[in-house]
């Protein structure tokens, strides 16, 4: 090996150290940007599958939960009696307010409870984790979110008052509308007609 | 060049514009300066500072146009929080294909704030059944290879008020742009999809951080994530500095202020889902695209022809499976149909302006637009989507999913135009 296919050996080598090392940070084609740190990932992944994966831990019950409502400011906007205020209703009415938008299964006494929507009990501490309270968006603890979702599924006739709501048994409440729904087709093929013999 | 004159005169012509090429930049730069110049006298006249914002720094149309969106009804704007909530485009005045983003429908989670996100801050991430999560600045995205393409983003709940006045009330929930950005493909590519992925959530950085569940197939085939829209950064309304577009689907799925996509193996139903769970399989097949769908957008509800004679019908068409491959027009209520010229450019999932001379000859009739997508998938009417779901076809039926049914405008015999649903 000459002094110059020596030199351009190490440079070779060099490109390939340098590939290696970016390659593992980077994406492998256009090595453009970097790999998020395990921690980054923790803090930015607040997805909750139905089934409860991403859970953290924590507990609350119905009777924490109460407080809760009050004080986080849930019914200032939503009422003290989770029905009838300017935001969405959270607690099934007696009937003597009606819905001026068109009621979603399970439509209870004429009512929307966005609530109650879900097939999954999830997705209401999902939602309440990342939406709530209105202007301190994430701002609840684990314990806080369990407890409030507690206090509405209480409230809704779903579980009982001491009900311990944490990782392992929130994804086990049978929602009202476990049974009565119906998700779009799951694989979705490039060409394919939403739903065949439609008009 | 069947109109230039032969001869001598033709020859000295063509000459002159060979001469003008040769010539190259200075001729064109004299061309400009002559403008400019024209252009100066009336300029003059105006505030200097005026002349900075209007001429220089950014353009604004002429204070003579008045078209504007304005906030769905069936909702107060702002609300009793501050908070507005779906605004819609004025189909009524638009030509072309283009919807300029100041006047692009904008709807929002919960009535959500703009959020003021500082690019240099913002991230992208990519994580889940990955087998490299990967971390993008905006500029690094736009580093990568880039895509443009014009797709129209419709909102499923467009036609929810079909009895309304005008075509802005009744269809102003969907426009159409250009988007540039990166291929979601490319990305996923470069993360590594895991045997098992199925599905992708995206979420924004919005202060709900709206997230929604898209099949992975929809993803690896035509999503691209944008940070342009109509040759320019995206507006904040429509989710600057990065919105993820996923062509033809309904608008929730393209979630703005994109922030993060995990890839996972089921749907995960998350609120913003919540449109897609029905009670019926059928009804839940008929959420995520949108079908083939038209309406005439001249003469339209509340307009007014001036008399019996000439007019250009103009409507809209699109399908959120491809391509729109036909538009009929019916005159006469539905009982006869001819086709519409469709106007180029014709683009997959895009607005898709189509036309029909027409000369009006003052007598009562209703008007009537019908699209054939790609797919050979016919616009139905509402009487044939209350037959297939066995419903009656009276003012309480509501069309499942995406109601994309024929919308009949009906001209009085004083030239008035009416909702003919109404």
């Amino acid at each position: 090996m000459g002094s110059r296919s020596l030199l351009r050996f190490s440079i070779l080598c060099s490109m390939i150290a340098a590939a290696g090392a970016v390659g593992f940070a980077q994406s492998p084609t256009f090595g453009v940007g970097r790999t998020p740190t395990a921690e980054e990932i923790r803090a930015w992944d607040i997805s909750i599958r139905p089934d409860g994966q991403e859970l953290p831990a924590g507990h609350g019950t119905a009777k924490d939960g109460a407080p809760l409502y009050v004080q986080k400011g849930c019914a200032g906007c939503h009422g003290r009696s989770g029905s009838g205020a300017n935001a969405p209703t959270l607690i099934k009415s007696d009937g003597t307010t009606k819905s001026t938008v068109p009621c979603l299964a399970p439509c209870v006494n004429d009512n929307n409870v966005m609530a109650l929507h879900s097939p999954y009990a999830t997705v209401m501490w999902d939602y309440i984790n990342r939406g709530m309270p209105l202007g301190k968006e994430g701002s609840l603890k684990p314990d806080e979110v369990y407890a409030l979702t507690a206090f509405l599924l209480f409230k809704n006739g779903v579980i009982g008052e001491e009900a311990v709501m944490d990782a392992q048994s929130l994804p086990k409440v049978v929602m009202p509308n476990r049974q009565g729904y119906a998700l779009p087709p799951q694989a979705w093929k490039h060409g394919m007609p939403r739903l065949q013999n439609y008009p | 060049m069947a109109s230039t004159p032969r001869g001598r005169r033709g020859f000295l012509k063509k000459g002159a514009a060979l001469a003008g090429l040769a010539l190259g930049a200075s001729t064109a730069a004299t061309a400009q300066t002559a403008e400019t110049h024209s252009g100066d006298a009336d300029a003059h006249s105006s505030d200097p500072k005026q002349l900075a914002k209007e001429l220089i720094a950014y353009g604004e149309r002429s204070h003579f146009v008045k078209s504007v969106r304005v906030p769905v009804a069936e909702r107060m704007s702002p609300d009793m929080f501050g908070l507005t909530f779906h605004v819609l485009t004025p189909l009524q005045d638009s030509v072309g294909i283009i919807t300029p983003s100041s006047l692009h429908y904008v709807a929002t989670h919960r009535g959500s704030f703009v959020p003021d996100v500082d690019p240099s801050e913002h991230r992208f991430m990519l994580h889940g059944m990955v087998d490299r999560p990967l971390i993008f600045t905006m500029d690094e995205l736009k580093r990568l290879p880039s895509v443009s393409r014009i797709h129209f983003i419709e909102c499923l709940g467009n036609r929810a008020q079909a009895r309304h006045k005008t075509v802005q009330e009744t269809h102003g929930l969907t426009s159409c742009a250009e988007w540039t950005g990166v291929a979601l493909s490319l990305l996923l590519k470069e993360a590594g999809v895991q045997k098992g992925a199925s599905w992708i959530v995206a979420e924004g950085a919005e202060e709900v951080k709206g997230s929604s569940s898209i099949p992975l197939g929809k993803a690896m085939d035509d999503c691209f994530v944008a940070y342009a829209m109509n040759g320019e950064a995206i507006r904040p309304q429509q989710g600057f500095p990065l919105r993820l577009i996923v062509p033809g689907f309904e608008g929730i799925h393209q979630i703005k202020y994109l922030r993060r996509i995990k890839v996972v193996d089921r749907d995960y139903m998350t609120y913003d889902d919540y449109g897609h769970i029905q009670p019926d399989a059928r009804a839940a097949a008929l959420t995520n695209q949108i079908g083939p769908k038209s309406v005439i957008t001249f003469p339209s509800g509340g307009q007014q022809l001036t008399g019996p004679g000439f007019y250009q019908i103009s409507g809209l068409a699109w399908s959120g499976a491809g391509a729109v491959r036909k538009v009929d027009i019916s005159i006469d209520g539905g009982q006869t149909w001819r086709g519409a010229e469709l106007q180029s450019p014709v683009y997959r999932v895009a607005h898709t302006r189509f036309g029909l001379n027409w000369k009006w000859d003052g007598k009562e009739c209703v008007l009537m637009s019908r699209c054939t997508d790609e797919l050979g998938t016919v616009q139905p009417t509402r009487a044939e989507a209350a037959k297939y779901w066995n419903r009656p076809l009276d003012a309480s039926f509501r069309v499942p999913g995406n109601d994309n049914t024929v919308q009949p405008w009906r001209i009085a015999a004083d030239g008035s135009v009416h909702n003919g649903l109404a």
